[in-house]
């Protein structure tokens, strides 16, 4: 069955030999009336933008809003989409915004500094209840308003300046606040929204390319053109279905067939042997996404303080190995804590710690002293078996240690008992970037304390650095920072860096110009369509 | 007769306290909290969980949460699904598409299995006869979702005369080859229960009796043998309709149907204890009434049985 993607948004990113794959006639208008059905699934939260975090609900919301920010799709950075400019004030502090003219909500009323201020606020709320609050957490009041039974119903960071200009202030300075805007959290939401949430959840109204047309629970959901759209992504097609399936592999039978345009993924069904590429010739693609996988140490546990023993281990895994073997090659060694093509991302910053070199793992290990029996843990549905029973035939091989999966039923257990630091064993966390950042990366899984540190890892100086980083007048610099804190992590090595993930694509024959945007998606502004 | 159905109609009582109980109690059991991976890897905002707690009456003793739940029940309320949704909507929405796919399954499984197993009970023996056998065997030793793979790929895509998928709407043309492939089995078994019991009851007495009476051959077949030999095939198909009544997740997922199975299996795998209580109370209230018509049925077909 449909495996529900576990994630809070597919950020994926593109090789740029990759990003034009598969287009057909460059100069084909192709035909502007026409309707084009995607794959998606079940959104697992009413269509609002604030509480919409996880990938199937994005994929709709994203198309029906544009934010401040969007990010390009060839090349992740973040540009100005409805902000006319982002003026930075006192160091990284305060964030001055001023929103373009003259855009309209699909109700015909006008975009307003009030409209962005407004639906942040609402987000923030604490008893509102919504998903994505915790995006807005850098701004200063943050903690107020977002208590459980909080009566601040307002931002202190938050002031509207004029219609079209409001400004940010954040609690401390955060340099890099600017490559949150494209996210669907920060969308503006028209006046009507906050007179009657209900009816929004029915119809809801955005400010984006698509407007809402109708919607079938579990079976789909229909956009079309909003014809007054004053961004640069205009589409060249009409109508936008997103399909919801049962299944993958039922979708994949209605792609093949021609029953379906376009699929951002393809079931196994699909990729065993690569059929899918005789399946649907010269329309797939593949490009590397930016979900990374690692081994956590359990390092609240005594057996699993010595970094030389996580560094043993590290050493002794032969990742090419595995994926080439296990993987077909789906999966790419990766050596460092940040996905590919992500802002702040360089090569091998693991560097030695990662190498595979048995000789030298062995030594690690005699000087670590650790005895006794490895245990790698995750939960047992996810189809991680294989591939674990590889990583422990390495340490079986290299180490002399005895290794064994122990699989936990179901992902939301093994997560209950992650976040309780509840954990004997190594265990798996994948890792998918909300926003293109290295600070997406490093803050949520290895800060002290952060929401997602399931290692329970602890640096001061860590900390230290990324708060150096956070100050920085500029993205650049505070990148290069941020690469200092991530060779840290490579001294202690509280996870293990495993590998990043391919994402496979196919599309019918009816779309020319064909390109796999940011976050895995059919990009709907370059898309034509005959027929 | 009348007392006897008032009775059985009584008995649902219990029976639907009874499991709604149950099922919302083994949900309720199901590991992990239904909320903290509905915001992916990173996990929702503890205001989000709480909100969303308060709302579906978590942090309440199970028994407070059930008989809440079973308050809004008798009043038809069946509540809303996680995604704000109504519950009682989306089951109105996939129980057509469930009952039309169960009733053309019927239909084959009835029609060829019942004629099948006619024809060889009463020829017996020869060429026929042992096709009808192995094939029956063949199908029964194929799992269902081989059936139906074999199905699509081979009428839907290399033939290209049946619908790859079944569009939302579930015509009745595009649910033929799901109910096929449904059906198999149960067919297999139709035609050998028939063929079984018309081949013991050919030498029943009350047969040639009516055979030494000098009535026609057909009166013999059709109105003493057959009415005789098709209770135990009644029996069989009734429960097999209660079962396919209630969807078929397997089925429903080669063909993406959009039926009761896929729904329960979703609410299943988010632990959404609304929707699974809706849908298996109304599941199990299908099953008994369909269980009450085939035991009614019995007394038409044979006099002998008579309820008071």
């Amino acid at each position: 069955m449909g495996k529900i993607r576990k994630v809070a948004v597919v950020a994926a990113a593109l090789s740029a030999a990759l990003v034009m794959a598969g287009c057909g006639s460059g100069t084909d208008a192709g035909n502007a009336e026409s309707k084009i059905s995607i794959w998606g699934g079940e959104p697992q939260n009413p269509l609002v933008p604030g509480n919409t975090t996880e990938a199937y609900g994005s994929k709709v919301v994203r198309s029906m809003f544009t934010g401040l920010t969007q990010y390009d799709p060839a090349t992740y950075k973040s540009k100005d989409a409805m902000a006319e400019k982002i003026d930075i004030k006192e160091g990284s502090k305060v964030f001055d915004i001023t929103i373009k003219k003259g855009w309209k909500f699909h109700d015909g009323t006008e975009v307003k500094a009030k409209n962005f201020v407004d639906a942040w606020n609402y987000t923030a709320f604490g008893p509102n209840g919504q998903g994505g609050a915790s995006f807005l957490q850098a701004v200063d009041g943050y903690d107020a308003t977002n208590a459980k039974d909080s009566t601040v119903k307002e931002l202190k960071g938050l002031k509207v300046v004029s219609d079209y200009e409001f400004t940010v202030t954040m609690a401390k300075p955060f340099a890099i606040f600017p490559q949150f805007l494209g996210y669907v959290t920060f969308s503006p939401l028209p006046d009507s929204f906050f007179k009657d949430p209900k009816a929004f959840e029915a119809k809801p109204i955005g400010n984006g390319p698509f407007k809402f047309v109708s919607r079938v629970p579990n079976a789909n959901i229909e956009l079309t053109r909003y014809d007054e759209y004053q961004g640069a992504d205009k589409p060249h097609f009409k109508d936008l279905d997103v399909k919801v399936y049962s299944s993958q592999e039922a979708a994949y039978t209605d792609l093949v067939a021609g029953n379906l345009d376009y699929m951002d993924t393809i079931p196994s069904t699909g990729l065993n042997g690569d059929k899918y590429k005789t399946d649907l010739p010269d329309r797939n693609g593949e490009i590397n996404s930016p979900i990374i996988q690692t081994l956590q140490f359990p390092t609240y546990d005594e057996r699993y303080k010595s970094p030389d023993l996580r560094k043993a281990i590290s050493k002794a895994i032969n990742r090419p190995q595995i994926t080439e073997k296990i993987f077909n090659n789906a999966r790419v060694p990766l050596y460092g804590w940040v996905g590919p093509s992500i802002s702040g991302y360089t090569d091998n910053q693991c560097g030695d710690n990662c190498k595979y070199d048995p000789a030298a793992a062995k030594q690690l290990l005699e000087k670590s002293g650790f005895k006794g029996k490895i245990e790698i843990s995750t939960n047992g549905d996810g189809g991680h078996g294989p591939w674990i029973e590889a990583v422990c035939n390495d340490i079986k091989n290299n180490l002399g240690l005895d290794c064994a999966f122990v699989p936990v039923p179901t992902f939301s257990e093994v997560l209950a008992k992650e976040k309780a630091k509840q954990m004997t064993a190594l265990f798996r966390q994948g890792w998918i970037a909300d926003y293109p950042s290295i600070e997406n990366f490093l803050r949520q899984l290895y800060e002290t304390g952060a929401g997602n540190n399931y290692s329970g890892y602890s640096n001061p100086a860590f900390d230290a650095k990324l708060k150096e980083a956070d100050q920085k007048p500029n993205e650049t610099e505070a990148n290069k920072a941020y690469q200092e804190a991530e060779k840290m992590i490579a001294n202690d090595m509280p996870s293990i860096p495993l590998w990043f993930q391919k994402t496979q694509s196919g599309w019918s024959p009816r779309l020319s110009n064909v390109r796999t945007a940011l976050w895995a998606e059919l990009d709907l502004s370059t898309v034509t369509v005959t027929g | 007769m009348v007392r006897y159905i008032i009775r059985r109609l009584l008995q649902l009582i219990p029976v639907f306290f009874g499991t709604t109980f149950l099922i919302y109690y083994l949900v309720w059991r199901l590991p992990g909290d239904p909320f903290a991976a509905m915001c992916g890897d990173r996990g929702c905002p503890p205001a989000y969980v709480a909100t969303m707690r308060a709302k579906f009456n978590m942090d309440d003793p199970i028994l407070i949460q059930y008989f809440k739940y079973l308050g809004k029940l008798v009043q038809g309320d069946f509540g809303t699904t996680y995604q704000g949704l109504s519950v009682g909507k989306q089951m109105a929405m996939a129980y057509p598409t469930t009952v039309k796919l169960a009733v053309i399954a019927l239909l084959i499984e009835a029609l060829i299995g019942i004629a099948a197993g006619m024809y060889t009970g009463l020829k017996g023996g020869g060429f026929l006869d042992n096709l009808v056998l192995i094939s029956t065997l063949f199908l029964i030793s194929l799992p269902v979702f081989v059936t139906g793979f074999v199905l699509q790929i081979v009428f839907g895509f290399q033939l290209g005369i049946i619908d790859v998928t079944v569009p939302p709407s579930a015509p009745i043309g595009s649910l033929i080859a799901p109910a096929f492939a449904l059906a198999s089995l149960s067919m297999a078994y139709v035609t050998r229960l028939t063929r079984a019991s018309i081949l013991e009851n050919k030498r029943a007495d009350y047969v040639r009796t009516a055979v030494a009476k000098g009535l026609k051959p057909n009166r013999v077949v059709g109105v003493h043998l057959l009415r005789n030999s098709v209770i135990p095939v009644l029996t069989f198909l009734g429960t097999d309709l209660g079962a396919l009544m209630g969807g078929a997740i397997v089925t429903e997922g080669i063909f993406n149907i959009k039926g009761i199975g896929n729904l329960v299996y979703r609410a299943i795998f988010f632990k959404e204890s609304v929707t699974v209580v809706g849908v298996v109370t109304l599941l199990v209230v299908v099953y008994l009434l369909m269980n009450l018509l085939v035991d009614l049925l019995y007394a038409v077909l044979d006099p002998r049985i008579r309820y008071e």
